[in-house]
């Protein structure tokens, strides 16, 4: 039976994608390791605040996992929330698995938390960053009904592989956040095949945000992030002058006027095949220039 | 306490022995949902429930809730710990019913 990844909460996914009961948390619910903010404004806390932290295997190889509980706060990353990724990735490279796994749900920062959570997000980045310059695979799945937004997205970016689904979503402001800074006109947060068209999976896959594109099941999540285990994509000047490179072509794709749905220009533009059919093609039924 | 929070504590006489278990944590705090941590509370004879919600006021059906589900299980040295976000009673009961369930898995 196939297993929506994004029905799943954040613990399920931790035990349905490693290897069975191989998770070992670290400050597990039971040690109360919660928000110092959220109880003075009224706002319950959860007892992990919001993610699961640990070492599990995957196929039978070591890796470290963080799980971002989507329904709580939205996933937003709170001073506590933050300092166990963070604890995650400085452990990891002490003991260098042979991954660190991060299953992405969340909104940003926890804006409840102002300042400490924003603090917490730079100190993820910059955490997950020398993992990647000491040459240990971080893979970021997404595949969540709350997508990855805000500084999420922006980590997301940081890591050395991106994973995600047709119903992913990734990007920097949410659609609700454009709405409300720029208008209506601009992006209507409500018009969802908009929403997909230029944050979804297909269209992060097809512009080459993502690297690879399943189906919403927790077995094809688990298949590709084996087959992520040995992606460590080293940072290089190289590297970063192509990424600016590639950036900069996708911009100027639509320097010449669009006639209808901009996403669809773009996918055209790039030489997608078929691009009107996207939006109702299967994962598997993509193919990308 | 804050002033949003209600906190409210429950000390029942338990029957059945929960013994030794691994934590169980069940739900989420979400939007009318829940979380519950089951302990076990090896050398009590009692089932404590603490609960600390958003909904405040609502103390007389938290009360009938938890005694609907002491009556069902009568469990004896466990800690129960929920944290609520506007779950209905049903919601509740069912979740510290799954919860249960977890512990004898």
């Amino acid at each position: 039976m196939n297993i929506s990844y994004s029905e799943c909460s954040a613990r399920e996914r931790i035990a349905l994608l490693l290897d069975e009961g191989s998770f070992h948390e670290w400050l597990p619910p039971s040690e109360r390791v919660t928000s110092p903010h959220l109880a003075q404004l009224g706002v319950p806390s959860a007892f992990d605040d919001g993610v699961a932290i640990g070492r599990a295997t995957l196929a039978g190889r070591p890796v470290f996992v963080a799980a971002q509980e989507g329904e709580f706060m939205g996933g937003g990353v709170g001073e506590v929330h933050g300092a166990k990724l963070v604890g995650l990735f400085r452990r990891a490279l002490r003991e260098r698995p042979d991954a660190v796994l991060l299953l992405a749900e969340s909104g940003g920062v926890r804006l409840h938390e102002a300042n400490a959570g924003l603090i917490a997000v730079s100190e993820v980045m910059r955490a997950l960053l020398d993992l990647r310059a000491a040459g240990i695979p971080t893979i970021v799945l997404i595949g969540g009904a709350n997508g990855c937004f805000g500084g999420m997205g922006i980590v997301a970016r940081c890591a050395d592989r991106i994973v995600m689904s047709d119903i992913g979503r990734l990007a920097m402001s949410g659609p609700e956040v454009i709405e409300a800074s720029n208008g209506v006109d601009e992006f209507d947060s409500r018009d969802r095949a908009l929403v997909w068209r230029t944050t979804g999976g297909k269209h992060r896959w097809l512009s080459g945000d993502c690297d690879l594109l399943v189906a919403d099941e927790l077995a094809a999540f688990r298949a590709a992030a084996i087959a992520s285990l040995d992606a460590a994509a080293p940072v290089t000047l190289a590297g970063l002058e192509d990424e600016h490179q590639l950036l900069s072509e996708r911009l100027h794709l639509l320097d010449a006027p669009v006639d209808g749905d901009e996403a669809i220009a773009l996918w055209t533009r790039l030489g997608v095949p078929a691009p009107q059919r996207v939006p109702e093609l299967d994962p598997g039924e993509l193919t990308r220039p | 306490m804050s002033p949003g929070l209600e906190a409210l504590d429950y000390h029942l006489a338990g029957k059945y022995p929960a013994g030794d278990f691994p934590a169980v944590l069940v739900g989420v705090v979400g939007s009318g949902n829940l979380e519950v941590l089951l302990e076990p509370a090896t050398g009590s004879t009692e089932c404590s429930v603490h609960v600390e919600t958003s909904a405040r006021g609502f103390g007389a059906i938290w009360s009938a809730v938890v005694e609907d589900f002491h009556r069902r299980h009568q469990l004896a040295g466990i800690r129960v710990s929920i944290n609520d976000m506007g779950a209905t009673p049903a919601v509740v009961s069912l979740r510290l019913d799954q919860a249960v369930a977890e512990i004898k898995r």
